[in-house]
């Protein structure tokens, strides 16, 4: 039963994640078209946070592949548990040959690895397969054959169909390019750096303690700082760690403590270079703008 | 295309056949603007109509957004061609913004200045071909004196080939030393395959039928990344006669060469790889014609390293790649400008090459404001005036 984007939204946002209107629109599709979801942008702009929030939104596990650089089937997908395997041949030396084989080579010997688990569940999971540009080529067109059929074949076993379609999330940074085909397998969104409404909405749902007028200072202060010429442009990760630093350090108005606001602003750069550009002059200016 | 596209389209009954019919225009005009659109999408198109996402333009537009956008590009440049289509709001036949080149802030700046000039694609098309009939590539040969034996071409500059036949033959050799370095550098990687670790999966896999007592030992090697070759080129006035051929040796380079990348600079950077790489020839033309706007006349080196520093280092550099700037170093911006980049662009990948024409000449000595500047983070600066000096860079390649 695909849920309108209205209860999407709400949803997302009772598990603490706070969507514009055109990510509710995206999940809303991606269950109706069973396709992919695709999501692209800066780091730390809360893409990994989508499918978390997803996943408790519909009441299903998460089930996350992070993908490297070398990730292979064996990680992917299944693989033989071996030490297992050499007992059991020692153990039952002399028994026919084949029927050894068999015994081996059952569900019991078998590990799963996301992508097999992800498809072996009853109640649809949430699917996350992280930062997928950072695979190898191949490894994404075996993901295409994968996210097209949701079919496993297993030499040994025999195929393995779906027993229900996961919900499949996909995240890249931009580190490379993805293919085309891929692509179009896919349903695209860009996320972008939220807006200044929705980052203070973010703050406030994020973390106990930060007050309206300090979010909404904190938001448009992160805005400016965006603005900046920055080697590393502070995500939204960092918003929240600097806004929990400035709780924790009892700042109520940024206002009253120009000089912690530019101590604590090193859990916004992340970059010695980005340091000394921002200097006491640069955050007071910055701050003298931040109503 | 749009056959197919209509015919898959018509399918549930409940659905007039005037809203199919629509849809697969439109898919036919995402086409058109280099979308990666098929029968698969528009069926789904269908549904989503279906499903009550014809309500409003705004939520149908959204909808759509996310299925037929496949990149940032798409994504960006989807609202426009919507509205222009659905709501009739500034209709123009072809956008000018192809492909994933858009990216670039810079490629953007060029087509917001250009894109307004045009009024209609095929005017625009045989601009373009009449361009590239005269002198695309060879730029300038038709001026330079003197002619030189066929044979000798590999050791002629440049600047001396005035016969278009032969300068041709030059271009199509530029290619071919562009794939001929591959081959020898995979070659260089097959001899080396022995692995130094085992392999447990197979070794078991393969030791079954032993009782699981490894006999045959099967081993690993980590996997060799291929050289990434990123091209920087010079395209300035200074650089004219060279450019053509350049051009065809990056042309071979992206051919061949798995991951290349290719950039042209003169006073901003546009990243072209997307457009030399573009099957559609006449599509390709268009869009290298447009951010070759500018071409021939001063050189911001340092700004262009900026921009590419700032935008495309992330994705376009892994730790094996190797950066092949093609310049002759005069440099009209800022030098100091230039040195600091030079020193962050070092810092991203494992060799910078820089391949300088002049140095070809007698009595050269690097004394532009931009080379100096920029000499201490250069790997390897080498002549780049006619194809054997292109080709003794071959055996410093494979060492990376």
């Amino acid at each position: 039963m695909p849920l309108s984007r209205e209860e999407i939204a709400e949803r997302l946002a009772e598990a603490g994640y706070i969507a514009d209107d055109e990510l509710a629109t995206a999940i809303a599709i991606m269950q109706l078209l069973k396709r992919p979801l695709l999501l692209e942008g800066e780091a730390g702009v809360g893409k990994t946070e989508v499918a978390k929030a997803l996943a408790s939104a519909c009441a299903t596990s998460l089930i996350r592949l992070q993908c490297y650089e070398g990730l292979d089937q064996s990680a992917a997908l299944y693989e033989w548990n071996y030490q297992r395997q050499l007992l059991a041949i020692q153990a039952h030396q002399g028994k026919d040959a084949s029927q050894i084989e068999d015994y081996i080579f059952s569900e019991k010997y078998l590990l799963e690895r996301p992508l097999l688990a992800a498809i072996r569940q009853d109640n649809p999971p949430v699917l996350l397969i992280d930062e997928v540009d950072r695979a190898d080529e191949e490894f994404e067109a075996f993901l295409l054959e994968i996210l097209s059929d949701f079919q496993v074949s297993i030499p040994e076993l025999g195929t393995v169909r779906a027993v229900s379609i996961p919900h499949v999330v996909l995240t890249s940074n931009g580190t490379r390019e993805l293919s085309d085909a891929l692509r179009r397998r896919c349903l695209y969104h860009y996320v972008d750096y939220p807006d200044i409404e929705r980052e203070t909405r973010i703050i406030m749902a994020r973390i106990s303690g930060a007050s309206a007028t300090l979010s909404l200072q904190i938001a448009r202060m992160v805005e400016k700082v965006r603005k900046e010429d920055l080697r590393k442009v502070p995500g939204v990760a960092e918003t929240l760690d600097w806004a929990a630093a400035l709780v924790g350090l009892d700042v109520s108005d940024l206002h009253d403590r120009p000089e912690l606001v530019h101590e604590t602003l090193m859990c916004l750069l992340k970059t010695h270079e980005d340091k000394t550009r921002m200097t006491r002059e640069v955050t007071e200016r910055l701050l003298g703008r931040v109503a | 295309m749009t056959d197919s596209a209509s015919s898959a389209v018509v399918g549930p009954n409940d659905v007039p056949r005037l809203v199919s019919a629509r849809i697969a225009t439109f898919l036919k005009v995402l086409r058109d603007n280099a979308f990666a659109v098929g029968p698969s999408e528009g069926q789904d198109a269908l549904t989503l109509v279906t499903s009550g996402y014809a309500a409003r333009p705004s939520l149908l537009r959204s909808a759509f957004k996310h299925l037929f956008s496949a990149n940032k590009a798409d994504w960006e440049k989807f609202d426009r061609l919507f509205d222009a289509f659905w709501l009739r709001k500034h209709v123009r036949s072809r956008s000018v913004a192809t492909g994933s080149v858009a990216n670039s802030p810079s490629v953007q700046g060029l087509l917001s200045g250009s894109g307004k000039e045009q009024t209609s694609g095929s005017a625009l098309m045989d601009e373009i071909l009449t361009e590239s009939g005269t002198d695309h590539e060879g730029a300038g040969e038709g001026r330079m004196e003197g002619a030189s034996a066929a044979e000798n071409l590999v050791e002629t500059d440049f600047r001396k080939i005035a016969d278009p036949a032969q300068m041709e033959e030059a271009h199509a050799v530029a290619a071919q030393l562009a794939r001929a370095m591959l081959i020898r550098l995979t070659r260089r990687d097959l001899a080396r395959r022995h692995g130094y670790t085992l392999h447990l999966r197979r070794t078991i896999h393969r030791n079954i039928s032993h009782g699981g007592v490894p006999i045959s030992l099967v081993k690993r090697q980590r996997k060799e990344k291929p050289l990434r070759l990123v091209v920087l080129l010079d395209a300035s006035g200074s650089m004219s006669m060279y450019t053509g051929v350049f051009l065809r040796f990056i042309h071979g380079v992206l051919d061949t060469f798995r991951g290349a990348e290719a950039f042209l600079f003169h006073t901003r950077l546009a990243h072209i790889s997307d457009a030399m790489r573009d099957k559609n020839p006449a599509r390709a033309l268009d869009r290298l014609s447009i951010m070759a706007q500018g071409a021939g006349g001063g050189t911001k080196i340092g700004e262009s390293l900026e921009t590419f520093n700032r935008w495309h280092v992330q994705r376009v550099l892994h730790s094996r790649s190797c950066v092949m700037i093609v310049s002759d170093g005069y440099e009209t911006g800022d030098a100091a400008l230039l040195g600091r980049e030079m020193a962050r662009l070092a810092k991203r990948c494992r060799r910078i090459v820089w391949l300088n024409p002049m140095m070809g000449w007698q009595g050269y000595m690097p004394e532009a404001s931009g080379i100096k500047a920029a000499l201490p983070h250069i790997d390897l600066l080498a002549p780049a005036n006619t194809l054997r000096s292109l080709a003794d860079l071959e055996p410093y390649l494979a060492k990376l």
